[in-house]
Order: C-alpha cells, then sequence, then structure tokens
C-alpha cells in the first residue's frame, strides 16, 4: 500500500482532546468532526487536512478512547500519521476504522512532498528515506480492507 | 516457564500458556459502554452485522458524562441508548449511579482474573481488582458487542515496587502523580503497570484504584495490583467467587523494574498542560486558584472526600474560589452524606453536585474562561479539557485540593 501527501508537522503529546474536543462527542456529525479537528491546537488547521500527512511528535493520539478523533482525520481527509509513538487506544482505533498510521522517527518540513510504502515500511520525506517499525500482518490486512468492519464484511 | 500476572490471566482465559507479545482472540467477561463512546459503539455492532449483543448480563450501560442532559443533543443520546438497553435486554444502569469506573468496582463488575473492557479510557482502573481492565474505542467495542471476544496484543509489564509509609496528609494521588513524572507520558506505552510492595498492600482499594486509574497516563494498557486479602474482602462483599491464587511469579519477564520509597514523599502536583509535568507542591505554592475540583473516577471516593474534609475542619473555602465537589457515586455519596462531610463541604460554600464526570469531561459544567486556573483530583490537565484552551489546569491530591481551595492559592495540605 503506497500513499502520498502534504507534509504538515506538530509537536509531542497531542492529545485526543485537541484532535477532536470533548464539546463535539454528543454529535454523531462527521463532517462536524472534520471540520473541528485541531481546533484548540490551531483552528486554520482542519481546512488544511486534505491529502495530508501529519508527522507528528512522540504520544500521538494519547488520552481518551474517543474514535471520534481518528474519524474526524480521516473524514477531513488525512491520507496518514507519522509519529515515533501513539497512544495505544487511539492506535487501535486509527487502524480500525482505516487511518494508516506509522512509527517512525523523522524529521518534518512543513508542506514538503511525502511518501510512504505501508507493507515495506518506509517513509520518504524530500529524498529522505527513513524506516518505520513495521505493521504485523494483521494491522495491515485491516488498513487493506479499509477498516475493521470492512474487513469483517469481506470475511462474512 | 515463568509468568506475568497479565500472561497468567490471558493464559487462563485462552487455555493455553501465552506470553507478552502474542496476539489472542481473548474472551471478555464484562464490557461497560457509556453516554460518550457508546451510541458509535452501538452503530460498529451493527455494522458488523450484529443484532444482539453477545450476552445482555455482560454489557454494562450507563450515563455519566453530560448528566442531567445538558443538551438536546445529550437528552438523544440518553434516549437512543435506553431504547436499545430495552431491545436487547442489557441492564441499564441510566444516569442513576455515578460514574462508570465507580460503578463497575462496587458492583463487583471486575474481579480477579478477569478480562473487562470499556469504551473509555480509564478503564485500567479495574486493576485495582486485579482484572485485565482496558479502555477501547468504539470500532473494537463494537466487535466486543457482536461477539464477546477481541483481538489482544498481550503487553509487556513494568514492575513497580513502592516501599514505605506515607507521611501525614501524602496519599495515593502523591504517589502516582510522582510515578507518572518519573515513567513520562507515554513511558508504558503498549505494556502494563504492575504495582507491588508494602505500599500497595498496606493500601485501601480507593487508593489502588486512584494509581490503576491513572495507569493510562503513561500510555499503559493497563493497571494491575495483584489481589490479596484487601481484594478478596472487596470482592467478598460484592459477588460469590472462591478467593484464587494469582500472582506474578518471581522470577517472571519485565521489561523493567522500577522503585519508590514514599516514606518522604511530598504533595505532588501536576504543571499545565502535561499530565507527567509533575512537582512537589512547595514549587506551586502561592499560584492563585479560580477553581477547584475534588471528584471524578480518580478521587471522588469516600476516602478522598474525608480527607479533604479533615483539610478543611471547621475552615471555609475562600470566597475567591468556586469549589465543586462531586462524589465518584451514589454511593460514594451517601456514605459521606451520613458521615456529615457533605454538609461540612456545603457550610464551606462548596457547590455539591450529583455524581458525575462533571468539569473533567469539560462538556458539561464547571468551564474555565480564558486565562483562569483550575486545580482537579481528576486525572488529565490537557490543554481545553476543563474549557477555554486560554485556562491552566493544575492536577492534586484532595487534601491539597482542600487546602488549596481555603486559601485561594495552590497550599501545601501539611500547613493547614
Amino acid at each position: 500500500m503506497r500513499l502520498e501527501g502534504t507534509a504538515i508537522c506538530l509537536g509531542e503529546d497531542v492529545d485526543t482532546d485537541l484532535i477532536i474536543a470533548g464539546r463535539y462527542l454528543r454529535t454523531k456529525d462527521r463532517g462536524l468532526w472534520a471540520s473541528r479537528a485541531f481546533e484548540d491546537l490551531d483552528p486554520a488547521l482542519a481546512k488544511r487536512l486534505k491529502g495530508a500527512i501529519i508527522v507528528a511528535g512522540k504520544n500521538f493520539g494519547c488520552g481518551s478512547s474517543r474514535e471520534q478523533a481518528a474519524i474526524a482525520l480521516k473524514e477531513a481527509g488525512v491520507v496518514a500519521v507519522i509519529a515515533p509513538s501513539f497512544g495505544r487506544i487511539f492506535f487501535r482505533n486509527a487502524i480500525n476504522i482505516g487511518l494508516p498510521l506509522l512509527e517512525c522517527e523523522c524529521g518534518c518540513t512543513e508542506g514538503a512532498h511525502v511518501r510512504i510504502d505501508l507493507g515495506e515500511g518506509r517513509v520518504s520525506i524530500e529524498g529522505n528515506m527513513y524506516r518505520s517499525r513495521p505493521l504485523s500482518p494483521r494491522m495491515l490486512e485491516i488498513l487493506l480492507a479499509g477498516g475493521l468492519v470492512e474487513l469483517w464484511r469481506c470475511r462474512r | 516457564m515463568a509468568a506475568t500476572i497479565v500472561e497468567k490471566i490471558f493464559s487462563r482465559k485462552c487455555g493455553r500458556d501465552i506470553r507478552a507479545g502474542e496476539v489472542v482472540m481473548a474472551p471478555v467477561d464484562r464490557a461497560m459502554i457509556h453516554d460518550i463512546t457508546g451510541p458509535l459503539a452501538i452503530e460498529k455492532m451493527r455494522e458488523m452485522g450484529g443484532d444482539r449483543v453477545f450476552d445482555p448480563a455482560g454489557v454494562i450501560m450507563l450515563f455519566d458524562h453530560q448528566i442531567p442532559a445538558d443538551s438536546i443533543q445529550a437528552a438523544e443520546i440518553h434516549q437512543r441508548m435506553r431504547l436499545f438497553a430495552g431491545e436487547q435486554g442489557i441492564g441499564n444502569l441510566d444516569l442513576r449511579e455515578g460514574i462508570c469506573h465507580q460503578v463497575m468496582m462496587e458492583r463487583g463488575y471486575a474481579a480477579p482474573g478477569e478480562i473487562v473492557v470499556g469504551a473509555d479510557s480509564h478503564t485500567c482502573m479495574y486493576g485495582a481488582a486485579g482484572a485485565f481492565a482496558t479502555g477501547i474505542g468504539s470500532t473494537d467495542m463494537g466487535f466486543v458487542l457482536r461477539f464477546g471476544a477481541l483481538y489482544f496484543r498481550v503487553p509487556e509489564s513494568i514492575r513497580c515496587e513502592v516501599e514505605g509509609r506515607f507521611p501525614r496528609r501524602v496519599g495515593p494521588k502523591d504517589l502516582i502523580l510522582y510515578i507518572t513524572g518519573a515513567v513520562g507520558a507515554d513511558g508504558a506505552t503498549y505494556q502494563a503497570l504492575e504495582f507491588s510492595g508494602n505500599t500497595f498492600s498496606e493500601m485501601e482499594m480507593a487508593g489502588r484504584m486512584t494509581c490503576c486509574n491513572m495507569a493510562i497516563e503513561m500510555g499503559a494498557k493497563a493497571g494491575i495490583v495483584p489481589p490479596d486479602e484487601t481484594t478478596w474482602a472487596y470482592i467478598r462483599e460484592r459477588r460469590t467467587m472462591e478467593p484464587f491464587d494469582l500472582q506474578s511469579d518471581t522470577d517472571a519477564e519485565y521489561t523493567e523494574f522500577r522503585s519508590f520509597c514514599v516514606d518522604e514523599l511530598e504533595p505532588q502536583v501536576a504543571l499545565p498542560h502535561n499530565v507527567d509535568r509533575v512537582v512537589s507542591v512547595e514549587e506551586t505554592a502561592g499560584v492563585r486558584v479560580d477553581q477547584v475540583f475534588i471528584g471524578s473516577c480518580t478521587n471522588g471516593r469516600y476516602e478522598d472526600l474525608s480527607e479533604a474534609a479533615d483539610v478543611l475542619g471547621s475552615s471555609e473555602f475562600s470566597k475567591r474560589v468556586r469549589v465543586i465537589v462531586i462524589p465518584a457515586s451514589r454511593e460514594e455519596y451517601l456514605k459521606a452524606l451520613r458521615a456529615g462531610i457533605i454538609e461540612r463541604f456545603i457550610e464551606a460554600g462548596a457547590l455539591v453536585e450529583a455524581p458525575c464526570c462533571g468539569p473533567c469531561m469539560g462538556g458539561a459544567f464547571g468551564l474555565l474562561a480564558p486565562k483562569e486556573v483550575s486545580l482537579s483530583t481528576s486525572n488529565r490537565n490537557f490543554r481545553g479539557r476543563q474549557g477555554s484552551t486560554e485556562a491552566s489546569i493544575y492536577l492534586c491530591s484532595a487534601a491539597t485540593a482542600a487546602a488549596s481551595a481555603i486559601y485561594g492559592e495552590i497550599t501545601d495540605p501539611r500547613e493547614v
């Protein structure tokens, strides 16, 4: 699975409250989650997420179990998220809804062109190559299907 | 082959020897859903072709994040969930009982050796009962509701050995804040934190819950205190279950050993906006506070309220401070009420609210304006968590919260 997108660089410990604030959790409106993504971090960011690959610092998605955080990013058009480490519930949620994540320590230049080879576990940013921790076969299988629900539908 | 308690729980459940790192499909004893993440989980269960939950008795539903309904949208969520519970025959505790995690513990819905999942990150609290308990997202919960099982990567464990006796006015919350500062907000990611040592064997259940509750703040998948006489006594009061031996082997493999001594531990405070920016109370003393929140699944139990009341004595809370007290559950509320503690809080100027998540959720009430400062006994001080993103949240114990509420600034509870 090969992906590409435009880099958006974020810092460390971006928690799920910052990805989608608690005040938006009483709706089921995915479009609203997408339009309010990262609102408390930078209200202008949501508009730039389409086609973006987020390159963040460690512990991205720490905190709450709200799957709305992963959904908001996918819905907004985020192609993938790269970070040295992820909050583990966010990690599972993202894979489960088909949002690719890669554990990789790499430098980030805002707006740079990023290429990812999920199967190989490779990231390339402006000619610099980085190796990511490989996703397990099961996680890849879920991602390729587009999510756990989709995978289950295929199997049925 | 030697095993940790977590490896033993998975081995028992799966009927074969399992070690950390393995990915297993394990049966789940109980699943908890609430009014924020529940609706999405129900939707996912249906998308996976599920009409009925795996076992209505294995599903616990309750509302605690936005109660009584604070908006029409919340009311609609509650309405839909009530309908679902009725259709499925799920015993819905609705908004009567309190915060999900406290209710799960006090009803005996988590016990030694069990695997319990909840659609909330602080589900790890039930490790205090010797269960493997972890928070999951809505798709995973949809899968659990449908099949009664889930894929787990069995986590490696970090062993935290804690020795010593707490000094006066210092307790489990100070310890877990200190540990969080030492381990870091991602120091236990994907792993389990196993708590042991004489401090834990002498600690009551309330304190164990406080510590396991915050395991997620270090990224951990679970926190666990191996069951002992204290655990079994707690379980015996709640359900019929024969005690059995469930301890880590002495030569089990851990990724890390950490030891702590609490003999000289000082009251701890986590600084905005990260849970692992922890300092001793002296270093923040004098910071003016606008709101003090005593409550949450971390520190809303009788023991916490009682400690706060003890610090309060016959004083009054500062008129500059909005003091919000929220017992963690109906049961804890009644205990505090009967002990005269609630009356004392109200006399001293606090607002006492019905059991719920309150300001910790940042969506319902008790929100902060820009530049305001909150001192809170809850578990997260993320930017914007309790209202404005320009507000600051400090975390502390109930004793430190009470002392600070008297003076209107962060105050060492040992000096009150």
